[in-house]
């Protein structure tokens, strides 16, 4: 047999139906469903008559819309309110596992998948959400989809695919100390652009990504969609099989042995090659700080905000222009001249245990600069729950952080946590779109602890040399 | 699905790189539970000015390219949220037809489940085409999906690539899922095959 890729194996085991034309039926093994893509899928099905070909294959959770103040009081927006009711109805009519909004595993849909055990080696997994990408980092094929996709796989637990390129992005060496996967992501989305992906399936490779926690994996395949790759993925190893063990929707016993040996072929073989090579150097990544309006506007912490005049190709001055106009920055200024009102700690990127252990060991004895509020969202309620045994939420209170309920938050501001127009924001999330926090809000893409060092101080500064 | 085989129309001109989604249809309109209604979202932050007032430069609010229903634009289009709100406001909106240099393939994707078309044509064909809708009010283009041309008023045919697959659904209007339930057997099949060589995949999620 020919040598094989990690997604071309994943692929290959999918396949329903494949035309001459290469147009694939793809069977989809899991999906996730959140409130705010799902309403119109779950109407369709309604509206059709149909029924959901395997509801046991799929698990919801309201996060978008949930607020991260108190809940018992209920949601104070009637829309929200509404959305997540309609989620527990369509759950209800159709048989669907649900953890409601005051349920403890709770939580940003792609934090609590993994979490649950529910996202595993070699699946297909989709939801009505680009972030999907992130169930890559264990070796899965996971990719967002539309609304009308989500109820094609509702009915038929299938789509119509035709098969990506692959592309893969190789990382060799060892970090510099306290950077992290959210930094190597960033410095790839900015060296192959916001579009660079479209099209390709990304297999990260190398040493540096080998040496990634489980949490840094995802954090890494999290963003994969923001460098326009609807899936990234790492391949398994030992570190994925000792995080999978034991979840709750995990298999288990005989099941998990059998499991188990099927994981451990699914790795690209040696000869096998990629329709597009990216290489990189761990050693040459330093922390990253987003200056503009797109992930792909993004440089080193010692670097400078771009200088348009000095930019040849037409588009790229003019976009550069509208950004620093957005962004309120002025060309050649020092990045740790950028000074910030607001800190988000959180997300589907940056919100899972490890996260929060690193941010609040930085915050530990220090203090909030006057001025800033900075809050910090966990990943999910389990998420919350553990870091308030390890005394987490302690450090960050005394630090002068707040200290949430778990959600998507203000990583694209649908709840009440919304930046005003013209405050600046230090946030671990994976969009500085305009207005993406909030209409008029400004945003910089950092790392957790990137993000500490700029609510402690009020701007960016370098964190391999914070003291 | 509505079927789309060809069309004349009006054409509005985006001038940019990278539109996101979130430009398209901000959070605050994601709240609905329906499809239709959401041309009141679109472009929703671009369309005023500071002080909140209604930007007369941007082209939703230009009288010239009311009652457009082809879309121009440059590279990258759609990137960023799954969100299928965005071509369902641009649908809403009278867009059935989206031209630019590239696309993000959700978004892509997305416009194909909802009757509308997304033509990529080459970069240098966009910008000529740009420059001339500024320069000629009135502009229409005729695009025609049968025949995969986009002709300009002085009869510059530009051909484009579509998978037939997709292609053959939007000409015809047909139901993606009624599609794919055809094939049942096939699915049923695979399952079977499936279960047998990795039974852990079949674990009902449910309590």
């Amino acid at each position: 047999m020919a040598a094989q890729t990690l997604f071309d194996k994943i692929w290959e085991s999918h396949v329903v139906r494949a035309e001459p034309d290469g147009t694939t039926l793809l069977y989809i093994d899991r999906q996730l469903v959140h409130e705010v893509t799902s309403p119109q899928a779950f109407e369709g099905l309604k509206l059709s008559a149909r029924r959901p070909r395997r509801p046991g294959a799929t698990l919801a959770v309201p996060d978008h819309n949930v607020p991260t103040t108190d809940r018992t009081v209920g949601i104070a927006d009637p829309l929200s309110a509404k959305q997540i009711q309609t989620l527990e109805e369509n759950c209800h009519d159709f048989s669907i596992a649900l953890f409601g909004m005051n349920d403890i595993r709770q939580g940003v849909v792609h934090v609590i998948g993994p979490e649950q055990g529910f996202t595993l080696p070699g699946t297909t997994i989709v939801c009505g959400d680009s972030h999907t990408s992130t169930h890559g980092a264990f070796g899965a094929l996971a990719f967002g989809i539309g609304t009308s996709e989500v109820e094609h796989v509702l009915a038929t637990q299938c789509l119509v695919q035709k098969r990506p390129k692959t592309m893969e992005v190789r990382v060799e060496g060892t970090l510099s100390s306290l950077c992290s996967a959210k930094d190597i992501i960033l410095a790839i989305i900015g060296k192959i652009g916001t579009a660079g992906g479209t099209g390709y399936v990304i297999e990260y490779t190398g040493s540096a990504i080998r040496a990634l926690s489980m949490e840094g994996r995802m954090t890494l395949c999290n963003m994969s969609i923001e460098g326009g790759a609807r899936a990234g993925m790492v391949a398994p190893d030992e570190h994925t099989i000792a995080y999978i063990k034991g979840r709750p929707l995990a298999p288990n016993g005989e099941l998990f042995e059998q499991a188990v040996h099927a994981w451990r072929q699914l790795k690209t073989d040696a000869n096998a090659t990629y329709d597009r090579t990216v290489t990189m150097q761990a050693e040459d990544i330093a922390p990253q700080v987003s200056w503009g309006t797109s992930p792909g506007m993004v440089t080193g912490i010692n670097q400078r905000v771009p200088d348009p005049r000095t930019i040849i190709d037409d588009n790229q001055r003019q976009a550069t222009m509208r950004a620093l106009e957005y962004m309120g920055l002025i060309p050649n200024m020092p990045i740790i001249d950028i000074k910030i009102d607001t800190v988000f700690i959180g997300s589907c990127t940056n919100s899972r245990i490890e996260d929060l252990r690193l941010a609040a060991s930085l915050a530990k004895g220090k203090h909030v600069a006057r001025g800033v509020r900075a809050m910090v969202v966990p990943g999910s309620g389990l998420v919350k729950q553990q870091a308030e045994q390890e005394g987490l939420d302690r450090l960050f209170k005394e630090a002068g952080f707040e200290w949430r309920e778990a959600g998507c938050s203000m990583c694209l501001a649908m709840n009440a946590d919304v930046l005003q127009p013209g405050e600046r924001c230090a946030s671990t999330s994976n969009r500085n779109f305009e207005g993406r926090q909030g209409a008029g809000g400004r945003t910089h893409l950092v790392s957790p602890a990137m993000a500490v060092a700029a609510a402690v101080e009020g701007h960016f500064v370098d964190i391999r040399s914070w003291k | 699905m509505q079927p789309f085989t060809a069309m004349t129309g009006l054409v509005a001109p985006l001038d940019r790189v990278n539109v996101d989604t979130d430009q398209i249809i901000p959070k605050q309109f994601l709240k609905t539970i329906k499809r239709t209604g959401l041309r009141e979202g679109l472009f929703y932050d671009w369309r005023k000015q500071n002080d909140g007032s209604q930007d007369p430069t941007f082209f939703l609010n230009q009288p010239r390219f009311h009652g457009a229903t082809i879309l121009l634009t440059r590279d990258n289009f759609g990137c960023g949220s799954s969100r299928e709100h965005a071509p369902w406001a641009l649908l809403d909106q009278g867009f059935r037809c989206i031209i630019a240099s590239s696309f993000a393939d959700i978004f892509y994707n997305n416009c194909l489940q909802n009757g509308m078309l997304p033509v990529v044509l080459k970069a240098d064909e966009v910008l000529a085409m740009m420059n001339d809708v500024f320069a000629m009010p009135g502009y229409q283009l005729t695009v025609d999906l049968g025949n995969q041309t986009v002709t300009t008023p002085d009869n510059t045919h530009c051909r484009f690539e579509i998978d037939p697959f997709r292609k053959d659904c939007l000409y015809r209007g047909l139901d993606a899922i009624g599609l794919t339930l055809q094939h049942e057997a096939a699915i049923a099949a695979y399952e079977t095959r499936r279960k047998a060589e990795a039974p852990w995949l079949f674990t009902d999620l449910r309590p």
